[in-house]
């Protein structure tokens, strides 16, 4: 299909900044991105007959990433290589 | 209030049936990577590329200090192990139980959907029979037509023979009148007739045919005793 429709793992590095250019940053663009994004996760993780502990671990993983990388400036206070 | 005018189910789109859901999910590999990953890196670097990609970024992360280990890594590595052994204890028990409420749940679905089937059928099955019974109907139609032309007819036939009777009665009855006439006519005849020889006969006469007699009567005594 044309550029602009196939999903992010199907669009090959070398398009990648025309395939940028084509989505919109519009805040229903945003919104509309993170809503399919969270459905085909859905669809593809939890909402089958049996599911094993991937769907909710990977989120679990993802939020451990997300908070340690939130909280970073405090972990690095306590460091070796911070000037003390 | 139903508007008419609206049209009702143009689209090919049906939110029924819906379509089953997918037996398994994607795939991941150690709980947290997707089995893609390990396929998008196959080509290049076999099987142990990701494995050496990620114990070099972990070494890069530890060097560097990106990630820095504190007390929280020794709590994160025991909830981990915790959390690693009860999943593969207990996770089949919770998988069975879970199949299970499932099996309920689609089988009580099941059931009213072949109770409704079956209701439904049974209700075709009475429609046809009435629609065979009214078939029938046309029979007791003609059965009940048949019987009030009978009735009809021998209705009529009665009167008919009514009819012949009365007018056989008048018949007889002017017969029987002229049998009538005609005997008391010949009988006054016969007693006139009898009057009028009777009358006729003088005494010179009555005389002459009683001496015819007695002259008759000898001779047919002669005779009678010669042939004795």
């Amino acid at each position: 299909g044309p550029l602009w429709e196939r999903p992010l793992l199907e669009v090959r590095l070398g398009e990648l900044h025309t395939w940028i250019s084509t989505c919109s940053f519009s805040p229903q663009g945003l919104l509309g991105a993170v809503q399919r994004a969270w459905s085909s996760y859905c669809a593809k993780y939890i909402h089958v007959k049996q599911g094993g502990p991937a769907g909710i671990s990977m989120l679990l993983a993802g939020y451990c990433l997300l908070s340690y990388g939130w909280n970073y400036q405090h972990f690095s206070k306590n460091s070796l290589g911070s000037p003390s | 209030v139903l508007h008419t005018t609206r049209p009702l189910h143009t689209t090919q789109q049906s939110l029924a049936p819906v379509p089953p859901l997918p037996e398994k999910g994607g795939e991941v590999r150690h709980g947290v990577i997707p089995e893609e990953f390990f396929q998008f890196l196959y080509p290049k670097t076999g099987v142990t590329g990701p494995y050496m990609l990620g114990t070099g970024l972990l070494l890069y992360f530890l060097s560097k200090e990106i990630y820095v280990v504190n007390h929280e890594t020794a709590a994160a590595a025991c909830i981990l192990s915790v959390i690693v052994y009860a999943i593969k204890k207990f996770g089949p028990n919770v998988a069975a139980f879970a199949d299970k409420l499932n099996e309920e749940k689609m089988a009580s679905a099941l059931a009213m959907k072949n109770e409704a089937i079956e209701s439904l059928q049974k209700a075709i099955d009475e429609e046809k029979k009435e629609q065979w019974r009214v078939e029938g109907r046309t029979y007791l139609f003609d059965a009940k037509r048949n019987n009030i032309a009978m009735l009809l007819e021998t209705n009529y036939r009665e009167r008919l023979l009514m009819v012949y009777n009365e007018v056989k009665k008048r018949l007889d009855y002017q017969v029987a009148m002229q049998t009538l006439k005609r005997q008391k006519e010949q009988e006054h005849m016969i007693q006139w007739v009898e009057k009028n020889v009777v009358q006729s006969i003088t005494p010179q006469q009555q005389k002459e045919s009683i001496a015819k007699c007695i002259l008759d009567l000898k001779a047919l005594s002669k005779s009678a005793h010669a042939a004795v």
